[in-house]
This record gives structure tokens, sequence and C-alpha cells, in this order.
């Protein structure tokens, strides 16, 4: 009887230990899954091309558009080299971002666009941009990097000022950090 | 060590002294362990509290630096959630939960051993990591990305000791779960099991599913920290905010870890001194598992203002308003418990009556804070401090003195001081209201949370919190005094002091239950 009820207990405690493994694991798939969901629903694409279907140019409205950047660590400088234009939606539109490492090491960067206002995301529709893809960016080296756009003419009317900011971070464990390589 | 080794049903061959404490393998001795250890992590965590509130007292910097006072926010909540409250409810089980089912010991003794002995070196971690260099952690409670990526050594510690605490609470479940389905006396089916045993069968579930997953939150900021990876690293391709997601499907399910054996005791209580069985066992039952699974579907209402679309915080809200219902459910059966039962108002009653009340008012803000539109203006205001306060203070702690006033004749033989039982319940609630009902204020005027500053607007309400809070805390040395003179001084207790009382510990077993209580089952009909 007390063997039998050691022997039930035993794998009862079995079945929890492979529930609470199973869990831990699920902990991890919530990354691939999140993903695919963002992916899916289209939530936070940001450093992706936009496909653009509406190219007609709105003459009515004028928005402007302020650059701004940021650049997190300190190994680098990242400015606009223009800080603010005035465009009609569904213009074409090229900035030139320059990137510039003081630093004596070359360091592997990501830069992430943001908005202001946020849903703005939604309509500005980026065809080239430097944060596509990682920077790596030698001790000393200056870079110009552009960004080509193009304002949805679905704007709300509201909307006359829109700030995209560009942050650029380390990517770090990534990529070779070996100095003058 | 030749202890360790001993017979699992030993007879008495346990060491005395410290010794018998390190290797024993008895539930009661256990479960006291868990009880002093959440009583001392709760002053630790409460110094903190006090700490926070000292430095609220009035506006500007005074008392310490604002890093500091990050870290007593972070600890403060930490500890209290895994250092005081859940192990205060583990103990509640280990000693209940073999004496209400008939069974003689948990399940796994050893493991029961080890569950607890892995609380103090956590504990210590937690915090040790005030002393680490570059302080504590300071990102809050919640551990966000990407402030746990960036800050010094004291999070390591903290991720080392959330693994060893959550091990602890696998182990503990497992021990649960397995006592509760296959120990029960003969003649227990499910549906007779006290409410306190089966809401704590549903939270070890609950453990099981999401302690392995905050293990595994944390264990990703680990590896983004020292390994290289980016899970939470936006230019390695991380989203800061898959943090908040991942840590909020364990969060939330924690809020009813924390709750549901609250409940579990409250409907114990009530009854005993209502001298009426429990109104509506069975929808209590379904109810409870019911908020459970929902626990499960609500966790994004914490993270409205992530910038998430419309149709997913229709969702959540709605999800969430859900939940009421089965709370609701609750809240009418215990009141219908009470209708009509012929009342006594000792300390147990009366804290179960006073978690009724202030349960209920913090289930309102919290269906309040549910609205979206709302919720946006109050995120992270004193409002959504009020709120939790109101439900874990009031709630799941006011619950856990009803219990140990409720069992403690049982547990040590001797009566409470009623006179200062009362005491300490009328200083708990007034002082707990002026802590705390004016955070509501606070929040709706807009005062952020977790900012060692504020603007003069602020200073009035301010101060009264302060002083609640000092009220509160005094209050709670006065509750070891209590405790202490009854462990002392007790008058005898009888086998069954509360007249309304009728489960096993009550009706079979003497007070003090004896050290190997149940060895043969008792026969339930």
């Amino acid at each position: 009887m007390i063997e039998d009820q050691r022997n039930a207990n035993q794998r009862m405690m079995r079945k929890l230990v492979v529930m609470a493994f199973m869990m831990f694991g699920f902990g991890y798939l919530l990354v691939p899954l999140y993903e695919k969901i963002c992916d899916v629903t289209g939530l936070n694409q940001v450093v992706k091309a936009d496909e653009v279907s509406n190219t007609q140019i709105d003459d009515t409205r004028l928005i402007n558009v302020e650059f701004d950047s940021n650049s997190r660590g300190g190994r680098w400088e990242l400015r606009a080299l223009e800080s603010k234009k005035t465009v009609h939606p569904g213009e074409l539109i090229e900035v030139m971002y320059e990137l510039h490492n003081p630093s004596d090491i070359s360091v592997l960067g990501q830069a992430i666009p943001s908005y202001g206002p946020a849903f703005a995301s939604r309509y500005i529709k980026k065809l080239d941009c430097f944060c596509f893809t990682q920077q790596e960016i030698r001790a000393g080296e200056t870079r110009q990097l552009p960004v080509v756009f193009v304002i949805d003419p679905e704007v709300p009317s509201e909307v006359h000022t829109i700030t995209l900011s560009f942050t650029m971070f380390e990517v770090e464990g990534r990529g070779a950090i070996n100095d003058g390589s | 060590m030749e202890a360790a080794h001993a017979h699992d049903d030993s007879h008495d061959h346990a060491p005395s002294g410290l010794m018998r404490y390190v290797t024993t393998t008895n539930h009661k001795d256990i479960g006291t362990m868990y009880l002093w250890f959440s009583f001392t992590m709760f002053l630790v965590g409460g110094v903190m509290a006090l700490t926070i509130r000292a430095e609220l007292f009035q506006p500007g910097l005074q008392l310490v630096r604002p890093e500091f006072f990050n870290t007593m926010t972070t600890l403060h909540g930490l500890v209290m959630v895994f250092g005081a409250i859940m192990p205060a409810f583990v103990g509640f089980a280990n000693w209940q939960i073999p004496l209400m089912i008939g069974a003689p010991d948990m399940a796994f003794p050893r493991m029961n051993n080890w569950s607890f002995w892995l609380l103090p070196p956590a504990a210590i971690l937690l915090v040790g990591s005030l002393f680490a260099p570059g302080g504590g952690p300071g990102a809050g409670w919640t551990l966000y990305a990407p402030l746990t990526v960036q800050q010094g050594m004291g999070m390591d510690l903290t991720i080392f000791a959330i693994h060893i605490l959550g091990m602890s609470s696998i182990m503990g479940s497992i021990n649960i779960v397995t006592t509760i389905l296959n120990m029960r006396a003969p003649g227990m089916t499910l549906m007779k099991m006290p409410l306190f045993v089966w809401t704590w069968l549903i939270t070890a579930y609950l453990l099981i599913a999401v302690m392995p997953v905050l293990a595994g939150a944390v264990t990703m900021t680990l590896t983004d920290r020292h390994f290289g990876t980016h899970f939470f690293n936006p230019a390695g391709g991380g989203d800061p905010v898959m943090f908040q997601h991942i840590f909020w499907f364990f969060g939330h399910p924690e809020v009813y870890i924390i709750a549901i054996p609250a409940f579990g005791v409250v409907s114990q209580v009530l009854p005993a001194f209502s001298r009426k069985p429990l109104f509506g066992y069975p929808s209590m039952v379904y109810a409870t598992a019911s908020i459970a699974i929902l626990s499960f579907l609500v966790w994004a209402h914490h993270m409205y203002t992530v910038g998430m679309p419309v149709e997913a915080q229709l969702y959540y809200m709605f999800a969430t308003m859900l939940i009421a219902v089965p709370t609701g459910v609750k809240v009418f059966n215990w009141v219908a418990t009470m209708w009509k039962g012929s009342l006594t108002f000792e300390t147990p009653m009366l804290f179960a009556i006073g978690f009724l009340f202030l349960f209920t008012l913090g289930g309102f803000t919290g269906l309040v804070l549910s609205v979206v539109p709302v919720d946006v203006q109050l995120h992270d205001t004193y409002y959504v401090v009020a709120h939790f306060h109101y439900v874990m203070v009031a709630g799941a702690l006011f619950s856990a003195f009803a219990g140990v006033y409720f069992w403690l004749p049982k547990w040590i033989g001797k009566m409470y001081d009623e006179k200062l039982g009362k005491i300490h319940f009328w200083l708990s609630i007034v002082f707990f209201n002026v802590a705390f009902f004016p955070q509501h204020f606070l929040g709706l005027a807009g005062m952020p949370r977790r900012i060692p500053d504020y603007s003069l607007q602020f200073v009035d309400f301010n101060m009264i919190s302060s002083i609640g809070a000092f009220g509160f805390g005094l209050s709670q040395v006065f509750f070891l005094y209590v405790l202490l003179k009854a462990i002392k001084y007790g008058e005898k207790a009888p086998q069954r002091p509360w007249e309304g009382a009728d489960t096993l510990e009550w009706t079979h077993l003497p007070s003090p239950a004896p050290y190997h209580s149940f060895e043969k089952a008792p026969q339930v009909k």
C-alpha cells in the first residue's frame, strides 16, 4: 500500500516536472511567436522597406519634417545634414545623415527609427534607409548615410509636423571589433 | 549528517536544536519555518517601504539619493512578493493541507525541506545585491529591459535570486499538487475538500505554469547582459517591449497566485465565525478555476501604453472586465455565507471582513484601470500603487493575518490574547487606509510612481500617506508582540476553539496538533 502510494507520487512528480520544463521552453517559444505575430500584423516593422502604392502628390498640403538623431553609448556621433524640410505628402524625399566614429576602435551599429507623433510611423514609407542594415564603422571613419521616404498622402489632416529620429545602438558581441581591420 | 539519511517517517529520532530544523522533513516544522521566514522578509520589505515613505514625506530630496530610492522601490516589491507573501501562503499550505485532507505529511518530505532551504540563500542574494558595486537593482520589480540590461552586478544577483526562488516555488507546487491529488483520506472526494485546499491546488498549477516563464525571461536578460544575445536589444534585432509581454505572461497569473490562497483562507474563516457552511461551494470552486484560466489571457492590460493596436486594447479591456464576473461570484458567496449567520467577531473574523471590504475596493479600482482611456491617463501613477496595495496588503496580507489568528491555537496549542488581536486589527485597518487611500487622489492628480521627488501640490496627501505607512509598520511590530505573548503566555487552547470550524484538523486532532498526525487516515463521510 505504502509502496503503491510512493509509486503513484513519483509518477505524478515526473509529469509535473515535465510540465515545468515545457513551460520554461514555452517562455523561449514566446520570442519567435512574438516576432511572427508582429510580422503577420505588420506591427513594429520599422527597419524594413515599405511598398508605396499611392504616388499621387498632394500639392494642397505642406508638412514640416524634422530630422533628429541620438547616439547611444557615445562611441559615435550621428547627425542629420539638414534639420528640417517642408514637403508635400506623396513627394519623394531624400535626406543624408552623417555617422562619425571618433574612437579608436571599429564598432558595429544599428540605427532604429522612431517617430513623433508615434502614429506617424504608419505614414512614413521608407524606400531606402541606412537603418535596414547594420553599419560597421572603422575607427576615425566618417560616412554619409541616406534615407529615402515618401509621406503617405493619407496622413491625417491635423498633422503639420512629423519628427523622424534615429537612435544608433551598438551591436555588442557580434562582428569583429578589431582595431584597424 | 546521518540525520539526512534518516527514515522518512521517523519516530522522533530527529536531532535537537538547530539541526532539527536544518534536517527536518516534517510538514509542521517546515510550515513554521516558512511562516517565520516570510515574517522576517515582511519586516525587511517593510523597512524598505518606510525608507520610500520617509523620502516622500516632503518634496525635494532629503534622505536618500535617487538611485537608492529606485533600488528601494525595486527590492520592496521583490521582497514582499517573493519573500513575504508567497512563502507565507506556502507556509499555510505546508501546515494545513495535510491536516485538512487527513494525510500524514506532504508527498515528498525531503523535497519539501529543500524547497524551504533554498529560500534563505535567495533572500541573501536579493538583499545582498544592495552591497554590490553599483548598488542593487533599480529597474522596478517588473525588471523591464533595457534598464536591467544596463545595470551593475546587483542585477545579476537579483536574477540568480529569482532563479532560486522560482525553483523553490516549483518544487513546493509539485509537492502540493501531488499531496492533494494522491494523499487524501478515504472518502474525501475532490468536491469535499475544504476550499483552502482547492485554492492551493489551483494556485500550485498556476505556479508550475508561470514560474518557468519568469525564469526564462530573467535568463534572457542574463544572456543579454553577458553572453551577447539580443533578446531585448533592438540593435541586434530584439525588442524591449517583448520583455514586457513575457514578464506579464508570468506577472498576471502571479497576481492570482498571491490572491487565490488568500481567497482560500477567507473561505475557511468566514463560515467558521458565521456558523454556517460556505454558501455556494461548487460555484466557489468553479469561480476560482475560471479566475485562474482567465489570468492567462489578460496580461497586456499592464502595458496599454506600449503602442498596441486598438483592437488588441479592446480585447484586453473586455477580457479583463470579464474577470470581475467570477470574482463577483466569490464576493457574493462570502456575503451570502454571513447572511443570517450567527456572527461573532473574533480577530480572524475581523481580518476576514476587513479583507472582504478592502479587497473588493481594490478590485473596483482594478476595474477602473482596465478601461483603456482611463488607464492611459493613470498608467504608472499612484492610483496604480493604491490599487495593487489594496489587493496585496488589504487582500493577501489581511487574509494571512486572519489565517494566523485562526490556526494559531492548532499550531501552538495556545490562544492569543483576543484583546491585543483586536487592537492589532484596528491599528492595521486604520493605518492601512490612512497610508493608501490618499494615494488614489495623488494618482488621479497625476503623481507618477517610483520618483523620489514630487511637485508641491502633492505635499499634503503624501504627508498623510507617510504617517499612515509608519503607523502601519509599527502595528506589525505590535503583531510580533501579540504572537510572542501567545507563544509564551497564551492560555491553553481547546481542541476546537472556534465552534463553527468543522474541518479535519479541528474535529480529529488535539491542540497543538501532534508532531505526527493522521498516521492512520481518518474516514471522511
